[in-house]
């Protein structure tokens, strides 16, 4: 993985609640057998008519948001399927860091696995963003913890080892493979194992 | 100290716990896979010349994309073709036992893992899908799990997690209740009270004498739409319905050892004192059938009443307010219509949250002798060839098929339409899935979410009634 750099970024403001993965990346979009390339597909059904024409008010079709790396939310973005998918899409389109207020457990955990970063703040906060600070640059610093714009200074909230992963780009499972006397351990204590079927 | 259910599985399989942080190395005892989460992940092996540390207690099969239609047949779509290639190959290289679409076990993975016994009380159970929750049932820690997770399961047969919260809901009632009533209108009353994001970060047990009253089928319907209500999983504590559900089982264990297991299972319920993080109760008489109107699961009411107005819906939240205004233009639906004026062109009974057999039983009971609606299209899709075998055996195809529905070969199907069963724009559906979201079931496409039984009455009557009057 690679790791997270502090960036400054206007944001995109997606000011809906409640959005699940299958609008983050529809189904006809998981066939294909890499990670990469879904960002065009990204909203599909939201940034596109029919035709495969873009939808003039949707946020990401305005020429105003191109280019932006962070987007802004409200509460329980990415409900639903578990598919990496959605994370792949985000990404692949060119967003580093999601700023809302509150996430889907299996979704968040997919994002810092793939170095995108997700920052969860209060309600209040939240629609202060939305309502004055659109157009406004945001200086997310990770090691800080810390979102900085014009000079104000909001402070966030992350596990200590997702954090060290993301600024560091570790690869949990080379991790993980490190504890492998740990596992060994555990699995002679307790056995696990499933009889296959030529032994029933 | 008194401990939940949860609290015990979870230390039973704590491998290792990262001091200064939340999370704990878990181990995995059960690993599902299928083609649709997989290919990144065995790729990822691939790359980094890894292997797979336990294909013994990994077990793959097709379900996601496969189509339904006869099986003697080539797959039309490529791009399906190709993942379901991938499996193949990957299980293959790997040393992956795989259900393909040919094997006699064969089902959506959330249906096959009971019906062969693979799934079991006390166990940790994770797969590249939401619906995991549905293992709940028989007591086994179980939720879903990201495609990096996956790789990550592969290759460690541990995954980190951070410890959720308790969740207490506690179901009373229903003893004597209306047969018209299923698990699928409680958990679907369930997310309406609490919300989609009501269990976010929780593991919610489900307690009290109605869930202890059921089958370990509608016990599994009511853990599966667990991950709709936010939770990553839903748990039930196992009781003699669990173990003799399991006995003979394909992969139970067998004889004296499967009593010696029993034993421990017995041990694995929440001690009397123990801490819930959150408690909720509910009493199950007098509930009425379910049916939702929008867009998220938590968009549900009572089908004898009628659309809500976004105001009566939202209850003074504006976001809730303002997804409501959407999902009721997306739904074409209007405030005040009565839900039995509803019309539907499409019934599907299916997917991991019904389609086991007495689902299908069920949905036959309102079926017999009758005809499908001339203006609808219905079919359905069994959970697993197991579940289509049974019920051919109790001749429901012929019901079925007398009607006027399909019968088709096991699958997600119309669930989620990856396959060649969507719905095309504008279509309005009666469907025993878990999801309403928008699209979900085919780009345009509109979905109600109700039981087996009301899924099978729309299809006769071609709009929806309300089933107390029916049985
Ligand atoms: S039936 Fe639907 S919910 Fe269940 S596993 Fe398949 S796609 Fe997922």
């Amino acid at each position: 993985m690679e790791p997270f750099k502090n960036l400054t970024s206007k944001v995109v403001p997606l000011d809906i609640a409640n959005i699940d993965t299958d609008q983050i990346i529809p189904k006809q979009f998981l066939k294909l057998l890499g990670k990469t390339g879904y960002g065009e597909y990204l909203f599909f059904n939201w940034r596109y008519d029919k035709q495969g024409i873009p939808l003039k008010d949707f946020v990401l079709n305005s020429p105003v948001f191109s280019g932006r790396q962070i987007l802004l939310t409200r509460e329980n973005f990415g409900i639903g399927s578990s598919r990496e998918h959605a994370v792949w899409a985000l990404k692949d389109y060119g967003f580093k860091v999601i700023l809302g207020v509150s996430f889907a457990d299996i979704f968040y955990s997919n994002c810092s696995k793939n170095g995108v970063l997700v920052i969860k703040m209060d309600k209040n906060t939240i629609e202060d963003f939305f309502s004055s600070k659109i157009n406004e640059n945001f200086e997310i610093d990770l090691i800080q913890q810390q979102i900085k714009i014009n000079s104000k200074v909001f402070d966030f909230d992350i596990d200590p080892t997702l954090k060290n992963y993301l600024v560091n780009g570790l690869d949990e499972i080379s991790k993980t493979l490190e504890l492998g006397n740990h596992i060994k351990k555990y699995e002679d204590k307790n056995k696990v194992s499933v009889k296959s079927e030529s032994m029933i | 100290m008194a401990q939940t259910l949860y609290d015990k599985i979870w230390d039973n399989h704590v491998v290792y716990s990262d001091e200064g942080s939340d999370l704990s190395l878990l181990y995995i005892d059960r690993h599902y896979v299928h083609e649709v989460t997989s290919p990144q992940a065995f790729d990822g092996l691939r790359i980094n010349e890894r292997n797979v540390r336990r294909p013994d207690l990994t077990f793959a099969t097709v379900d996601h994309n496969v189509p339904t239609t006869n099986r003697s047949l080539p797959i039309v779509d490529q791009i399906s073709s190709l993942q379901i290639k991938a499996l193949e190959n990957n299980c293959k290289e790997f040393g992956i036992r795989l259900f393909d679409i040919h094997d006699k076990y064969q089902g959506i993975v959330h249906v096959i893992g009971p019906e062969l016994g693979l799934t079991l009380p006390g166990s940790t159970i994770v797969c590249g899908d939401s619906h995991t929750s549905t293992h709940g049932a028989f007591g086994s820690l179980a939720f879903g799990i990201g495609t990096s997770e996956v790789e990550h399961v592969l290759a460690t047969q541990c995954l980190w997690m951070k410890k959720s919260k308790n969740f207490e809901i506690v179901l009373n009632g229903g003893l004597k209740q209306n047969q018209a009533i299923s698990s699928k209108d409680v958990i679907l009353n369930i997310i309406r009270k609490i919300g989609t994001s009501g269990g976010s970060g929780s593991v919610i047990e489900y307690k009290g004498n109605y869930i202890s009253s059921l089958t370990m089928e509608k016990r599994m319907t009511i853990c599966n739409m667990s991950i709709e209500a936010g939770a990553r999983a839903g748990l039930v504590a196992p009781d003699d319905i669990t173990f003799e559900y399991l006995r003979g089982r394909v992969y139970s264990p067998k004889n004296e050892l499967f009593d010696q297991q029993m034993d421990d299972w017995k041990n694995l319920r929440s001690d009397n004192g123990a801490q819930y993080d959150k408690t909720f109760s509910i009493d199950i008489d007098n509930l009425a059938p379910q049916v939702t109107w929008g867009t998220n699961p938590a968009m549900t009411i009572d089908v004898d009443s009628a659309i809500p107005s976004p105001d009566e819906y939202s209850k003074g939240n504006d976001d809730e307010k303002k997804s409501a205004i959407k999902a009721l233009e997306y739904m074409n639906l209007k405030p005040g219509l009565p839900i039995t004026d509803i019309s539907v062109d499409r019934v599907f009974i299916g997917s991991c949250t019904n389609a086991r057999l007495e689902d299908l039983i069920e949905a036959s009971n309102a079926v017999k002798g009758k005809k499908v609606s001339s203006n609808v299209k219905a079919m359905v899709v069994p959970g697993s060839q197991q579940v289509k075998i049974a019920a051919e055996k109790l001749g429901l195809d012929k019901i079925f098929i007398n009607a006027g529905f399909e019968w088709r070969e096991p699958g997600c199907s119309m669930c989620l339409g990856m396959n060649p069963d969507i719905l095309q724009a504008g279509e309005r559906c009666a469907s025993t899935s878990n999801r309403n979201f928008e699209g979900r079931q085919g780009t345009g496409g509109r979905t109600h979410l109700v039981s087996p039984l009301m899924a099978a009455a729309a299809a006769i009557a071609g709009k929806f009634v309300d089933v107390r009057e029916w049985v």
